[in-house]
């Protein structure tokens, strides 16, 4: 193995009121393929933001190549040598390939672009990394896999020495990634180094040299891939201690009724073949790594997408779901993961938000009774304990907790019995958090029944009477509060096809 | 020191549940009476006055039922010459094929709230955006208008006629006694379209929808249906506005009236009706209308043409959004 390229040393890095990173290391070899691995919210993101200058560190050391360096933009890090090929693709999908690789750095003749000298170095590129793409192809007529292969063209084309692939399979088909690795173990051949984002566990075992784990923001030790075996890794990654004690066992009675029945739900190629139950006063947890199709699940289900196929039964009866009307109706309320978006309408007051759905109920004639419509909202505001100077504030004034409680409210003025959870913390301060969870708790015991889908390991423990795991768009195991473990979890949320 | 005191100004509540806009548009209008006043003594006229309400009319009405349209995250730009081809068809068939005009001035009407329909689907149903059917279905009725009547001009019956009754709902001028009876069919349709928009459901689920037309559909909303209506809305005032127009200026030309909605929506902007949606008011709707009106009556007093109007509104327009935009930055 080669001579080491970069190291980073006690990286450390907060925002208001998260540790993001404590005291990370990370240190990259010359021709290695070097896996950074970690559950959602691990730090893999911060630190590699924290590498190319997108945030500045709090403290900690960089080298790269003998030097000690501190970017303080991408273009820093991109001239010194260093290159991300993101998830998401940046291309400009109606120029050409050429036009894409040599954006911002065109070949001039004179004062005019020199079309045919980029097509021409494009061509070298790709010849160099065994690759068939004609360069005055229009970009958007490629396959997601052919651009991401413009991607790793536009960074080598800049002389780069360390490449970083943040889940570069996550759309790409079988061959795709067969063509992808074999790029790859061409640039580990040129002597780069590269590191590699993924959650896939057997890619990782295929592609990967060594392991480095990260988990809560610390760095959680390094393996040497040929001697390790998936459970050693999944062990690194959820070893935590975890502070809060996990529900011990389900307060459902077996012979409770089940409210909501969903079988073989089938939408896009995220959920795919989903069934599942939910009783009454129950909380169902919905965990899964990032992409693993729980949201697509939960808004197919709620009919705010299209589904193909699949039958949903509330109290026995079949319910046709085609609009979140429909849904509504049937008495399922949905809490997005993102609020502001779809969740509230931002700029409207907090009495305005909690009728949206059940305005029919506040109409006298023609009219909206407002003296009605007032008094409901202050209840929830009592009720749920809503901090807000009065009821006719802009939600978007309130913080994260409060305008989630606006949310909630806006369901239960609807009198739903079904409401799905969809990551009912995130962006949500710890205080807050805890009076979610109380309310979640709260509500279940009325006999609402709950879908809660969550990214947090420990919330998922804390919370559910019933776990369901979901990877690539298919439910890969259900355990009872009383078997589930964060091994075991950790473990279905890896199991692909 | 006295921009200590203007930003005092700005965060006192009455001004801010007002709107700065708005009250920035309102003292704009009240100082432009005056001073027109101080210039021409002639300008302070009843008869004068009433000049500057019957300017008022057609754009104000159709200022009213697009303020919906721009409420709701969009634009019609079809009304102007909607206008043109409800006033045309309705006409023709008054004068040319004798059709009463009690049913001339319904089938006015419902031509424009047929042509709000058709925008309602296209940007509801086919999803087209609002710009892009709004253009279509402004020059389909500039044809139609034109075919209707083959490329003839239509001149509704004058008020002395056996038919002509109808213009006393905007204007009654008989023996000397002058009564802008527009003005208060004006107010009428303001206070309705205030009331639809701020206490029923309709009116707030389009506000809901313009501001954020995804949450509203997730919390149940029939975001195709209101925001359809919304556009019904705006064609059915277009319709009346027709009325207005053949009420106060007899003679309709084949292919006119393109313009009037640039000029009904920048009524709406100076008013302070946010162009992204999600806010709007018809109140503020009427100031910058009125403003407008006061421009055209009120140069011509002052030595200057009409077509300084155009120049003057253009001016006004930036102004008053500009006044916005400072008073937002500075909040944030």
């Amino acid at each position: 193995m080669g001579e080491i390229i970069l190291t980073m040393k006690g990286i450390d890095k907060s925002f208001p009121g998260v540790h993001a990173l404590k005291k990370v290391n990370l240190e990259i070899r010359k021709g290695e393929v070097c896996a950074l691995m970690g559950e959602n919210g691990a730090g893999k993101s911060t630190l590699m933001k924290v590498l190319t200058g997108i945030y500045s560190k709090d403290a900690g050391e960089i080298v790269f190549e003998g030097r000690t360096v501190a970017f303080t933009n991408p273009k820093e890090a991109q001239d010194a040598g260093i290159a991300i090929v993101h998830q998401e693709l940046n291309m400009m999908q109606q120029l050409t390939v050429a036009q894409n690789i040599f954006i911002g750095r065109e070949f001039m003749k004179g004062k005019f672009i020199d079309d045919r000298k980029m097509n021409e170095e494009s061509k070298k590129l790709f010849e160099r990394l065994n690759i068939d793409i004609d360069p005055a192809e229009i970009m958007s007529s490629l396959t997601i896999g052919k651009q991401q292969m413009c991607e790793i063209a536009r960074a080598i084309s800049k002389d780069v020495k360390l490449i970083v692939f943040d889940e570069p399979t996550a759309a790409l088909t079988e061959t795709e990634i067969e063509e992808l690795f074999k790029i790859i173990r061409d640039l580990r051949k040129k002597e780069l180094g590269i590191i590699y984002i993924s959650h896939r566990m057997d890619e990782i075992k295929v592609i990967t040299d060594r392991v480095t784990v990260m988990r809560d923001g610390e760095y959680a030790g390094t393996l040497i891939t040929k001697s390790c075996t998936k459970d050693d890794i999944i062990n690194r990654m959820v070893g935590r201690t975890i502070y809060e004690t996990p529900k011990e066992k389900s307060n459902i009675p077996d012979h409770a009724p089940v409210v909501l029945k969903v079988e073989n739900l089938n939408a896009g190629k995220m959920v795919q073949n989903v069934s599942f139950a939910l009783r009454k006063g129950e909380i169902l947890g919905f965990s899964g790594l990032m992409g693993a199709g729980r949201t697509e699940t939960a808004r197919a289900l709620f009919g705010a997408d299209k589904k193909i196929s699949g039958d949903i039964y509330i109290n026995g009866q079949k319910a046709i779901i085609n609009s979140p009307q429909d849904a509504i109706k049937a008495g399922i309320g949905y809490l997005s993961e993102d609020r502001k978006r779809f969740g509230l309408v931002l700029d409207k007051t907090i009495v305005e938000n909690t009728s949206m759905s059940s305005l029919e109920k506040f109409t006298k004639g023609l009219f909206i009774d407002r003296k009605k419509e007032e008094k409901t909202a202050k209840e929830y505001i009592d009720q749920l304990k809503t901090k807000t100077p009065t009821a006719h504030t802009q939600v978007a004034s309130l913080s994260g907790g409060n305008q989630q409680k606006v949310v909630i409210a806006k369901w239960l003025a609807k009198d739903c019995d079904i409401l799905i959870f969809d990551e009912p913390t995130r962006g949500i301060d710890v205080g807050a958090k805890n009076e979610i969870y109380h309310l979640m708790n709260e509500l279940a015991k009325q006999g609402k029944s709950i879908i809660m889908i969550s990214s947090e390991m420990t919330e998922i423990l804390r919370m559910s009477d019933r776990i369901i795991v979901m990877c690539e768009g298919r439910k890969t195991g259900e355990f009872l509060i009383e078997e589930a473990s964060q091994e075991i979890i950790m473990h279905a949320a890896t199991l692909r096809n | 020191m006295k921009n200590n005191k203007i930003r005092k100004l700005f965060k006192n509540p009455v001004v801010k549940a007002i709107g700065t806009q708005k009250l920035i548009a309102f003292l704009a209008l009240i100082s432009l009476y005056v001073i027109f006043g101080m210039i021409n003594p002639a300008f302070r006229t009843y008869s004068t006055l009433v000049n500057i309400f019957d300017a008022s009319y057609y754009i104000g009405l159709m200022a009213i039922g697009v303020t919906f349209a721009i409420t709701s995250d969009g634009i019609d730009l079809s009304i102007g010459t909607v206008l043109t081809c409800s006033a045309l068809v309705s006409g023709c068939l008054v004068t040319k094929y004798n059709v009463p005009i009690a049913f001339g001035l319904i089938i006015c009407i419902l031509i424009g709230a047929l042509f709000g329909l058709l925008n309602g689907l296209m940007i509801s149903y086919m999803k087209l955006p609002p710009f892009i059917a709004t253009l279509g279905s402004m020059m389909l009725s500039k044809g139609l208008g034109s075919i209707f009547t083959k490329a003839q001009s239509i001149t509704w019956p004058q008020a002395t006629a056996e038919q002509g009754w109808f213009r006393c709902i905007f204007k009654i001028n008989q023996n000397d006694i002058l009564i802008p009876t527009g003005f208060i069919l004006l107010m009428i349709m303001a206070v309705l379209a205030s009331v639809l928009l701020n206490k029923t459901r309709p009116g707030r689920y389009i506000l809901a929808l313009g501001s954020n037309s995804e949450a509203a559909r997730l919390s149940g909303v029939n975001v195709a249906k209101w925001k359809t209506l919304a556009y019904v809305i705006s064609g059915t005032m277009a319709g009346i506005a027709g009325l207005a127009y053949a009420s106060i200026y007899s003679t309709i030309l084949p292919g006119g009236g393109g313009g009037f909605e640039l000029d009904a929506i920048a009524g709406v902007v100076i008013g302070g009706t946010s162009m992204s949606g999600g806010y709007g008011t018809i109140s503020g709707t009427l100031i910058g209308v009125f403003i407008m009106s006061i421009l055209k009556t009120g140069l011509p007093f002052i030595g200057l043409q009409t077509h300084y109007q155009q120049a003057a509104t253009g001016i006004v327009l930036v102004f008053a959004v500009f006044m916005d935009v400072l008073n937002r930055r500075k909040k944030n």
